[in-house]
Formats: structure tokens, C-alpha cells, sequence
């Protein structure tokens, strides 16, 4: 699994990091961006998808399942 | 204190200060979101009401249509606000200016900054709720709930704390007390006339402060404007009192009449984080205002330019098409993807701080008062407009 925080939609509810800390991270304006290349280890897929299904502006993108 | 004929009918003459709106909108809203999901009051000035998730979502992204340049649930008042020439930046106007007011804003609230006010706001918790335990009972609204944010803010802000229960008299002045227009304009006159003080003396005396911090700030190579200043401050201590204590005390209201959410969270800690997402859902305590910028439509509804629409955060969290049992408090729910905070450009700044108050406050409350109960349902009150939560909940040590 890979995903990608489009920066256009973030808005920096932080839901993500507060959620996957391992997986994101936020800067001093809220914005979140991806750990690394974005890719998900096994065994964080569930947080990851977790992650998507609550942010509130749909900014979390799967780029391969 | 106005007072408003009983209403007639919620989908055409709404009133969100009407005592049966404030103790119940639930209802309310599951009626409108049936029969009429985006309902118009000519109280107030006149107003539109959305009841359901993807409407107000989907205005809240629309800024092009939908201005925040006065976000009130009930307009000011000729010669009102009068010293607030810059608004209330950044939630109270568009861009560009909010962009960069925002920005200056945001890293105090950051997941950084608000990491270092939690030891103090756990310090202050324990001491609240160590004369609760003393005294065996005391009012998780009046005597906790409503001590905690604004003692946090007044520190951010670099205010004396021991003024607080000032503070929290003006803000309630301005939110609770809008609908009174003699009441919310003292408010906002001792609330502004404080700020042009304060910023006096921190021009003199800068400190790492919040205020002084804008005042070494710069836009575009120049100084920000003193009416921002006073505004962005203002707003700060407005928006960081009342909503993070609403919270608070609705969740632990919950807490009281729900024993078995209670024990849950006592016995599984782990939960807190899901489960105050979830109390946001519920309980959201946030009514916003946008004024129509230019003629619109929304869900087949025609909106004029400069009518007034409430942004409401809190129905929509509880629209049955977004949640599932959206009427149910279900304390480990895992999809949320609720609004309480807002969405889009205008998200709250301080969403992160009010999360973690609202965390600590809950969790010293539960692990030294573990097992509590309502003292008396009849002496609790609730607060809405604006900002909707519980005032008094007197509760009681077994």
C-alpha cells in the first residue's frame, strides 16, 4: 500500500497524524505529508485506512492498494 | 434580557435561542433534514439553516459564495464592534488576508506548541479536581469544564490568569448572551478595551507571548495593522474559551448519565483518543456564520447575496446519510469523519489545543473520580447559540 497527503486539500485537521503517528507527519501549520516515500507496512494498513476514513477533507490519496 | 415569541414552525421560523432548540436541537434537526434540510428563520436579521453533512460541507468549501467576513449567528448591531475595523481575523475574513493572518496564527496551536501546555493544563486539572474529590461533590460545568481553557489561553496570550473569570464573563457576554444586544455590546466593549491595553503595554514590554509575538510580525515588509492585532487577539481568547468548556462539560455530562461509556473509559484508557472524536461528533459545540457573496443555490435552495446562512458543524454530525447510528453515542466508533472543527480554509486554528484539554480534562477526571453521577437532573443547565454546551452539571461522588 502507498499513499500521498494532497497538500491542496489538507487543511490540518491532524486527524492523521493523531491516528497513525508513524505514517504522517505535521509541521508547525498543520499540514501533514507522508513518512518517507509513503509506503505502508503490512502491518500499519489498518491505520493507514483508518487514516483515510476520517479525514475531513478526503486529502489522504491511495496510490496503489 | 430579549425575549423572542415561542416558535412557529422550525422549518420557516427558526430560532436557535429558543429554549427548546437549546435543550434539544436533535430533534429538530432529524425533523428539518426529512422536510425541509435547509430551513429559514426571519429572526435576527434573517438566516439559513443546513441540516445535513453534505450541504454544509460543501458551503463551507465554496468560499467564493459563501464570505466569512461577518461570522455571528446574529449580526452586529449599528455602532457595534466598531474598534474591530479589521474584523476578526483570521476566522472572520476571506483571502488573501486570511491566508496570511492564519499563518501567524497556526504555529501557536501547532502539534508542537500545544505539546508544551499540556504538563501545565494536566498541573491545573488535578488541582480542580482534587477540591472536587475534597469536597465530595462540585458542578463538572461551572467548577471544572469552565476553569480549564480559559486559564490555558490567558497563558498563550500572555494574560494574567487571575482575570479569568473576567474573560470568561465578556466571552459569554458576546457567544451566549448575542441574542441581548445591550449585553453582547458591554461584552465586547470591556473585551476590546482590555485588548488596546494590553497591546499598549506589550509594545512597551514584549514578552514570548502571543500578542508580542504579532507585534514583531510583518506582512509583506510592514508591521501588522493594530486593528488586526486587536482583532486576531480578541478572537483568541474569544473562540478558546467557551467551546473547548462546552466540550468539556458536555462530555463529562455524557460521562454521568452514560455509566457504561464511563466505565469503558476507566477500564480501556487507550480509547480517550477515539472516544473525545467521537464526543466532538456528538456533543460539536460550534455554530458558525458565512454571508452569501453573490447569488447561489444550494440544494435547489435560492441564496441572495448578503443573507446570512449558520454553518451548522453540529447538525451535520448527527445527518444519519454520514454516520451511521449518527443519533448514538458510540464511544469507539472508528469512522468519524465528523466537522466539528469546521472544514476547509477556516478549519479551527485551535482544534489541536482544544483536543488535548479536552483529553487531559477528562482523563484527571477519571482517574480520581471514576464513579460519578448527576446531583439533581432539574439543576442542569445548558448554553446555545453560537456555542452550545452545559453551564451547570452538579454532580456527586458516591
Amino acid at each position: 500500500m502507498k499513499i500521498y497527503v494532497d497538500p491542496d486539500k489538507c487543511q490540518g485537521h491532524n486527524r492523521c497524524y493523531a491516528l497513525a503517528d508513524t505514517l504522517f507527519d505535521v509541521d508547525d501549520y498543520g499540514l501533514a505529508t507522508v513518512v518517507g516515500d509513503g509506503t505502508v507496512p503490512d502491518e500499519l494498513v489498518a491505520k493507514a485506512e483508518l487514516a483515510i476514513a476520517n479525514c475531513p477533507e478526503h486529502a489522504i490519496v491511495l496510490l496503489e492498494p | 434580557m430579549t425575549t423572542t415569541p415561542p416558535v412557529r414552525d422550525w422549518a420557516t421560523d427558526y430560532d436557535i435561542f429558543d429554549p427548546a432548540y437549546i435543550a434539544d436541537p436533535f430533534s429538530i434537526w432529524d425533523e428539518l433534514r426529512n422536510e425541509c434540510p435547509i430551513a429559514h428563520s426571519d429572526r435576527f436579521g434573517g438566516s439559513w439553516l443546513p441540516t445535513r453533512y453534505e450541504d454544509v460541507v460543501a458551503m463551507a468549501h465554496d468560499i467564493e459564495h459563501f464570505s466569512s467576513r461577518s461570522i455571528s449567528v446574529v449580526p452586529p448591531g449599528q455602532n457595534e464592534d466598531t474598534q474591530l475595523t479589521a474584523g476578526l481575523p483570521p476566522i472572520g475574513v476571506d483571502p488573501p488576508v486570511h491566508t496570511w493572518s492564519r499563518r501567524l496564527l497556526l504555529p501557536w496551536f501547532s502539534h508542537r506548541a500545544v505539546g508544551q501546555a499540556e504538563p501545565a493544563t494536566r498541573e491545573l486539572c488535578r488541582s480542580l479536581v482534587d477540591g472536587i474529590v475534597a469536597a465530595g461533590h462540585g458542578d463538572a460545568a461551572a467548577g471544572y469544564a469552565q476553569q480549564i481553557p480559559v486559564r490555558v489561553i490567558a497563558v498563550i496570550l500572555g494574560v494574567p490568569q487571575e482575570r479569568s473569570d473576567d474573560f470568561t464573563g465578556w466571552v459569554r457576554d458576546v457567544l451566549e448572551f448575542a441574542h441581548d444586544a445591550e449585553r453582547r455590546k458591554r461584552g465586547a466593549d470591556a473585551l476590546i478595551e482590555y485588548f488596546i491595553e494590553e497591546i499598549g503595554k506589550r509594545r512597551e514590554n514584549p514578552g514570548d507571548d502571543l500578542i508580542s509575538e504579532l507585534l514583531r510580525s510583518e506582512v509583506d515588509g510592514e508591521p501588522v495593522p493594530d486593528d488586526h492585532i486587536l482583532g486576531t487577539a480578541a478572537l483568541t481568547l474569544i473562540a478558546g474559551v467557551d467551546t473547548t468548556w462546552s466540550a468539556i462539560g458536555s462530555s463529562l455530562w455524557h460521562l454521568a448519565t452514560h455509566p457504561d461509556d464511563r466505565r469503558r473509559l476507566v477500564e480501556e484508557p487507550d480509547l480517550m483518543p477515539i472516544a473525545i472524536e467521537e464526543l466532538l461528533r456528538a456533543y460539536s459545540p460550534v455554530t458558525m456564520a458565512r454571508i452569501v457573496a453573490s447569488d447561489t443555490e444550494v440544494a435547489g435552495c435560492p441564496m441572495h447575496e448578503g443573507d446570512r446562512v449558520l454553518m451548522n458543524f453540529p447538525a451535520a454530525n448527527r445527518d444519519p446519510d454520514a454516520f451511521e447510528r449518527a443519533d448514538e453515542v458510540i464511544i469507539d466508533r472508528e469512522l468519524n469523519r465528523h466537522v466539528a472543527f469546521g472544514v476547509g480554509i477556516h478549519r479551527c486554528a485551535g482544534s489541536n489545543l482544544a483536543r488535548m484539554e479536552l483529553r487531559v480534562a477528562l482523563t484527571e477526571w477519571l482517574e480520581r473520580i471514576p464513579e460519578f453521577h448527576i446531583e439533581d437532573p432539574d439543576k442542569v443547565t445548558w448554553a446555545g447559540g453560537q456555542v452550545r454546551g452545559p453551564r451547570n452539571v452538579p454532580v456527586v461522588i458516591p
